[in-house]
């Protein structure tokens, strides 16, 4: 109780903030408020659309079909699907957290869910040409090569270890 | 942008057409899955606006420029785990950089940390899963930046073993 109670009230400070900024023609306070709106903005363009397509793949993927190719007794084909998914996702980490998360209530193990939020960070298909068109091919093609095998590697002993401790990821969002 | 928006809509319509009832389950799990999560999003953007006015793309420029590559690196891998910002800018603004002389490695490691590194993400990331994972998953992501940069470095030349 008393944690929201902060929440609002720095949350209240912020607004009031912004506000007199703007009223006032404080430009640190005015380029803050345009920053807060540019991004609420851009991710106003796709978070209901991310949303909506995890709730119909809430409605419509059967747990059995995620847990038998991303669960605990898939192989290693899984972590190829996790990062061929993560290169459709659009955005960024903060979409790919919510996905994950929904990967997981379907039975998704953790390895493979770590694997698919670094991937949809680094991974993503038009991102990365965009990033060869400005850094060439050759850049991008070393991070891809580099970094994938980490990624995997990394997730294996993240999430196999995560495991054993009997981690849970937080219920109800 | 638009590929996303045809994507959901064919998918909201042939769901609708498959089954009403389901399509209205989805739209239901959809928004409250949202509004479950939007404190930690509003969270997220008062924290970007404020560390995009403190360190704008201009002083992003200036960190990295001219420097030792050693300290580039650290201090570009430092700047792109605590700032936040879509491809769009972050590719011309490495672009611009490179042609002013700053190196592949620096420019990897900057890069790669703002991809995979989201100190600003935190709110959201821990609300999903708990403040040590995130942690842990930042520092993993950290190392793989930095050991992406260091690769980077070795094929272009820039340094040696």
């Amino acid at each position: 109780m008393n944690k929201k109670i902060i929440s609002f009230t720095l949350a209240g400070a912020y607004v009031v903030f912004i506000a007199i900024s703007f009223a006032a023609g404080f430009t640190p306070g005015k380029e803050i408020g345009i920053n807060f709106f540019d991004f609420s903005w851009a991710m106003l363009k796709i978070l209901p659309c991310a949303f909506i397509l995890i709730g119909l793949f809430e409605v419509w993927v059967k747990k059995e079909t995620i847990e038998k190719h991303m669960g605990e007794n898939s192989g290693f084909v899984a972590y190829i699907w996790a990062i061929l998914f993560a290169g459709t996702t659009v955005g960024g980490l903060y979409v790919a957290f919510p996905v994950a998360y929904t990967l997981h209530g379907k039975g998704a193990r953790l390895s493979i869910i770590f694997t698919y939020i670094a991937a949809s960070a680094i991974c993503r298909v038009p991102m990365t040409i965009f990033e060869a068109s400005f850094m060439g091919i050759k850049f991008s093609i070393i991070r891809l090569c580099v970094s994938i095998p980490l990624v995997i590697i990394s997730s294996m002993i993240l999430g196999a270890w995560l495991e054993k401790k009997g981690y849970k990821m937080s219920k109800g969002r | 942008m638009y590929i996303l928006y045809i994507a959901t809509g064919l998918a909201l319509l042939i769901s609708l057409i498959a089954d009403r009832e389901k399509t209205h389950r989805a739209v239901k799990i959809s928004v409250k899955k949202l509004l479950n999560i939007l404190p930690a999003f509003i969270t997220m953007l008062v924290l970007v606006s404020i560390v995009l006015y403190l360190v704008p793309d201009s002083m992003i420029t200036a960190l990295l420029s001219g420097r030792n590559i050693f300290s580039g690196t650290i201090i570009a891998s430092i700047a792109g785990s605590i700032t936040l910002m879509p491809g769009f800018i972050a590719y011309p603004l490495c672009g611009i950089l490179l042609k002013k002389g700053v190196t592949y490695m620096v420019l990897s490691a900057f890069s790669t940390t703002l991809m995979m590194v989201g100190v600003l993400t935190f709110p959201i990331e821990k609300a999903y899963f708990g403040t040590w994972v995130t942690i842990l998953r930042n520092l993993v992501s950290f190392g793989i930046a930095i050991a992406v940069a260091v690769a980077t470095g070795i094929v272009f030349g820039e340094i040696s073993l």
